[in-house]
């Protein structure tokens, strides 16, 4: 409490705006913090809140989140509210430096003013932490900050969010947390050659060798088959029936989305079923038929999974309720991306543990036991089983990520 | 010397099953609590992975999960005219390390101990004559009984997911149940496990001479499971490897299946493990615990003072980390007096194989807890007027899945290699079923645990010595039983039968039972128990040692069920009790 009212009597006459932060206004913007994740990439340890330090690997090289505590050589100690506001919403830094879009601020440009004042008056009671970052690690040319005003032209509107008046107040609210806080597009919406958000909006893509899914109302291969007790559950829990979070997500859950109101998860899952936001030509097709029993991956599969799988899966593919994913009619194995179902066949996983899961089921490695034709056979069967179908997996691409994967 | 280290509410010293169990209701009473832990920390996904946990000769035969010998062992001898020799490889029991403890690699049968169990030397007395219990046995109550007890075996049976079939509830006799059961105040949280062919063929056989089976109590779960900490078990597979091995279905309860993966999540708790405890230290008149000395894995030393210490290590260390701090008197075979090391026991285990021609068992189908059992031939469950002895056992089929380098099964007479051998291997590996008939271990004068005069641990400590040989009670008893389940056996028509009595002397190689109890063993009377009904040492009240070592005698019973439940117990001694008015709580 000491440091609390210490740093902020101390920065608000710096900050250049005298109202007086209250409990209920800063407690908001601890929640706010939590809606947006800011820990996910700038708390690197849990003793030293939001001191920065996670690496993110892009597609063009790495970005290592800053600090962002009151401490005033290294975090943000010397920014006022408006240089804070400036980089929230049009991703400009103290001094005009151009951020990268790693930071969501092509998705926080939509946040409301009062949002992004009280996130500014929680950081400002963090207890500031002497931590030196070197944010850029990318390299030539891309470490020119400035090529990010090309890309900004090219793929950024600075904007503020507009509810729908033709959509409800629950749905409104799911759509701001969604497209705004819970920038949920910067991993599950697919990215243009210059890592800009394309146009087939959440329609999965991948990020840091996981497989983020298509989460449209697509009920195949989307989360369309899924209820809103579902997906509230998964985002609230860490798990459902169908599977449990794991990479990215399994972060995302552990420092946010199990912390949000149930009010904010319902509505968050409302917007997501109802499609509203999305072209329905983006998402309303027809799933494939699946690939005949007598296909040879299919054949061979059938019986790695008996041998391999079915004892926890189950050999219709039911699995168990809180510990081992359904497989049947489960979308997250049909996706037309197979990275993360090849990614954790071969590796295993370790999903994420949480108060209300703590089991945090995990998958075992086969990589050392099945090789890569024997990994796409049981995919390609799973794919094609119990109300799945999905294109084969082949062997190239389990051989592809076996060997992205022993280089990290 | 030890660094001082900032104090603790409660020290838990050992998470096991006793451990982690009380750990995990101090933590949520509010204590911060601190659990010390001898091995390292073990986790299903990590140490018990589906693709590498099948590995018999890693985990069966070269005792992967079990304490090194090297890091710490026990002598043994059978009476006190010998000298005692060191275990360099563990033989007749097998103590676990790490978290989870045994509990990792137990077989996950779960039965309660009978009503007339915990007052068995009144009971006896009672039905027999005030002189019917022989000189060389030991035998005394516990201090506490049935409706005291029954509270904590339900809540053992809900975290570990027990599936079962009641034998007896409020609303009376349940038809398929063990009938010898106490009253439950709830059925199993799961239902039976499918049974295999041999427990079924052995049920069908029992049932036609009158005897009334029964599934045998499982901590394996039969479906999906979540406890009320909120973890979640899987069913059991019949994967076969799970006596000696971690499940990696996450169907065997442990402390690593059922509570660390919440106790963990809590702020108040912290687990240091590698971590070896080396004493309790009291204050200078020896009234009180102020806490622990223990030595971390680069050999530095810390004390840990705290409010509270339980001691919650496997029998033998228990019992050795009294002797070692001074805690009550160390027991004296001469004279009988003294505590701390009185009435260890152990299980009296007998078996009768069959060989049969023309059927199929599949064997390799199995589990550690899976199988079907009887219990006329239990405890005092039938007249032992004029038999000459006390006791009795768990009779039953439970085909812990026959791994391919351990089950070989081979009639008398053939040789133990060669060609000759490989024949008889491949005739009798699945047409061969075994009964094995559990039985009590009555305690007695002459079986003691103590400090070795000679060996040392490799931090200079003295090693447990177990002095032990079975009584004549125990022999006869064997006797007995084995020849009741022999009966039954050849009701079931095999080409052979081959029955083995347990018979004396006690051997240490042959692979018995880790069943070791006793040695500080609770009661109501302080000059023949070391702790209360409460766990509670006394004369020192804020220290608790929990675990089979506070059994005064050994039934008929397998003792996970309850040692679970007496650590549900302590706990609420100290929460309900202790901590309200702390002190000695002999009257509560």
């Amino acid at each position: 409490m000491k440091t609390l009212v210490g740093v902020t009597l101390a920065l608000v006459p710096m900050a250049g705006w005298a109202a007086s932060t209250e409990y209920q206004d800063i407690e908001r913007g601890r929640y706010i913090g939590v809606l947006g994740d800011c820990a996910a990439c700038h708390t690197a340890n849990d003793d030293q809140p939001f001191a920065g330090g996670v690496p993110l690997e892009t597609p063009f090289g790495t970005l290592i989140a800053p600090n962002i505590t009151p401490d005033p050589a290294t975090g943000l100690g010397r920014w006022s509210y408006e240089e804070f506001k400036a980089a929230m919403t049009e991703g400009v830094g103290k001094g005009g430096y151009h951020l990268y879009p790693a930071m969501p601020y092509p998705s926080y440009t939509l946040m409301h003013e009062k949002d992004i004042r009280d996130l500014w008056s929680f950081l400002q009671t963090v207890t500031p932490v002497e931590n030196a970052i070197e944010a850029n690690q990318l390299p030539f040319p891309f470490s020119i900050r400035s090529v990010m005003m090309g890309w900004n032209w090219l793929n950024f509107d600075e904007r503020t969010f507009e509810p729908d008046p033709e959509q409800s107040d629950e749905i409104n609210r799911g759509a701001y947390l969604v497209e705004s806080l819970g920038h949920c597009g910067t991993c599950h919406t697919p990215r243009n050659f210059m890592g800009g958000e394309g146009s087939d909006k959440f329609a999965g893509a991948t990020v840091e060798g996981w497989y983020a899914p298509n989460i449209t109302p697509n009920a195949h291969v989307g989360i369309g088959s899924w209820s809103d007790d579902e997906l509230v559950e998964y985002l609230q829990t860490g798990g459902n029936r169908y599977g449990f979070a794991s990479g990215p997500m399994a972060d995302e859950v552990h420092h946010s989305s199990q912390h949000w109101t149930e009010d904010d998860l319902y509505a968050v899952a409302r917007y997501l079923l109802s499609g509203a936001g999305l072209d329905s030509s983006d998402w309303d097709r027809e799933p494939p038929e699946p690939l005949p029993e007598d296909n040879p991956q299919v054949a061979a599969g059938s019986h790695i999974y008996f041998d391999r799988c079915s004892g926890c899966h189950t050999p219709n593919g039911g699995g168990e309720y809180g510990i081992f994913p359904q497989l049947a009619s489960n979308p997250l194995v049909n996706g037309d991306n197979t990275t993360s179902l090849i990614r954790v066949v071969l590796a295993g996983s370790r999903p994420v543990a949480t108060d209300a899961k703590p089991t945090a089921p995990a998958m075992p490695s086969f990589a050392w036991n099945l090789n890569d034709e024997e990994v796409a056979s049981v995919l390609t069967f799973v794919r094609n089983s119990w109300g799945n179908a999905a294109p084969a997996v082949s062997a190239g691409e389990v051989a592809d990520l076996r060997e992205e994967m022993r280089g990290n | 010397m030890a660094t001082k280290l900032p104090p603790t509410d409660a020290v838990v010293v050992g998470l096991g099953w006793a451990g982690a169990i009380i750990a995990n209701q101090l933590v949520d009473a509010g204590l911060k609590v601190v659990g010390v832990e001898r091995g390292p920390w073990r986790d299903t996904a990590r140490d018990f992975n589906i693709a590498s946990v099948t590995d018999e000769l890693r985990y069966a035969q070269r005792q992967e999960l079990m304490l090194r010998t090297a890091q710490n062992t026990i002598t043994l001898r059978n009476n006190p005219t010998q000298t005692a020799l060191p275990m360099r490889q563990w033989g007749s029991f097998h103590p676990g390390n790490g978290t989870g403890g045994a509990g990792n690699h137990w077989a996950g049968i779960t039965f309660r101990f009978q009503p007339e169990e915990f007052r068995l030397k009144s009971h006896l007395e009672e039905r027999y004559g005030a002189d019917s219990i022989p000189d060389e046995l030991s035998l005394q109550d516990w201090g506490t009984d049935w409706e005291e007890m029954e509270p904590h075996y339900d809540a053992f049976e809900k975290i570990a997911g027990t599936s079962g079939r009641a034998g007896q509830l409020a609303s009376g006799r349940q038809e398929g149940g063990n009938p010898f059961e106490g009253v439950r105040s709830s059925d199993y949280p799961t239902p039976p496990l499918k049974q295999p062919y041999s427990p079924t063929l052995f049920a069908e056989t029992a049932r036609e001479m009158g005897y009334q089976p029964f599934p045998v109590p499982s901590s394996l779960v039969s479906e999906a499971y979540t406890n009320p900490l909120g973890v979640t078990m899987g069913p059991c597979t019949f994967c076969g490897f799970c006596t000696n091995y971690g499940c990696a279905n996450y169907s065997k309860a442990s402390a690593i299946t059922t509570v660390l993966p919440a106790l963990i999540r809590k702020e108040n708790f912290e687990a240091r493990t590698h971590c070896e405890v080396l004493k309790v230290t009291t204050d200078s008149d020896g009234r009180r615990a102020t806490g622990i000395v223990y030595v971390d894995s680069a050999g530095r030393r810390w004390e840990q003072p705290a409010e509270i210490v339980v001691i919650a290590a496997f029998t033998f260390e228990n019992v050795r980390l009294m002797l070692t701090s001074n805690i009550g008197e160390a027991y004296d075979p001469a004279t009988r007096r003294g505590t701390t090391g009185r009435n260890y026991a152990y299980q009296t285990a007998n078996n009768v194989q069959l060989f049969f021609d023309d059927k199929n068992f599949n064997p390799y189908i199995g589990a550690g807890a899976v199988g079907m059992g009887i219990d006329e031939f239990n405890n005092d469950n039938f007249d032992h007027a004029g038999l000459g002895f006390f006791g009795g056992g768990s009779t039953r089929v439970t085909p812990i899945g026959a791994t391919p380098i351990n089950a070989r099964p081979t009639p008398p007479g053939t040789p133990r290699w060669g060609s000759n051998w490989k024949r008889a291997t491949v005739d009798n590996y699945a047409s061969t079923m075994t009964i094995g008939c559990e039985a009590s271990n009555y305690s007695s004068p002459n079986n003691y645990l103590s400090l070795d005069p000679t060996y040392r641990d490799r931090l200079g400590r003295p090693l447990l010595r177990i002095t032990f040989d079975f009584t004549e009670n125990d022999l006869r008893m064997a006797q007995y039983v084995t020849e009741k389940t022999a009966e039954i056996a050849r009701r079931m028509n095999p080409r052979q039968i081959v029955a083995n009595p347990r018979t004396g002397p006690w051997d240490g190689r042959p692979y018995q039972s880790s069943h070791v109890v006793g040695g500080f063993v609770m009661g109501a009377d302080p000059s023949n128990s070391s702790v209360n009904k409460h766990l509670q040492v006394w004369g020192v009240p804020n220290l608790f040692v929990v675990g089979a070592s506070a059994f005064p005698q050994n039934p008929g019973y397998n003792p996970t069920g309850t040692v679970g439940a007496l650590a549900f117990k302590a706990a609420d001694g100290i929460v309900n009790h202790y901590l309200r008015n702390p002190g000695e709580m002999i009257s509560t």
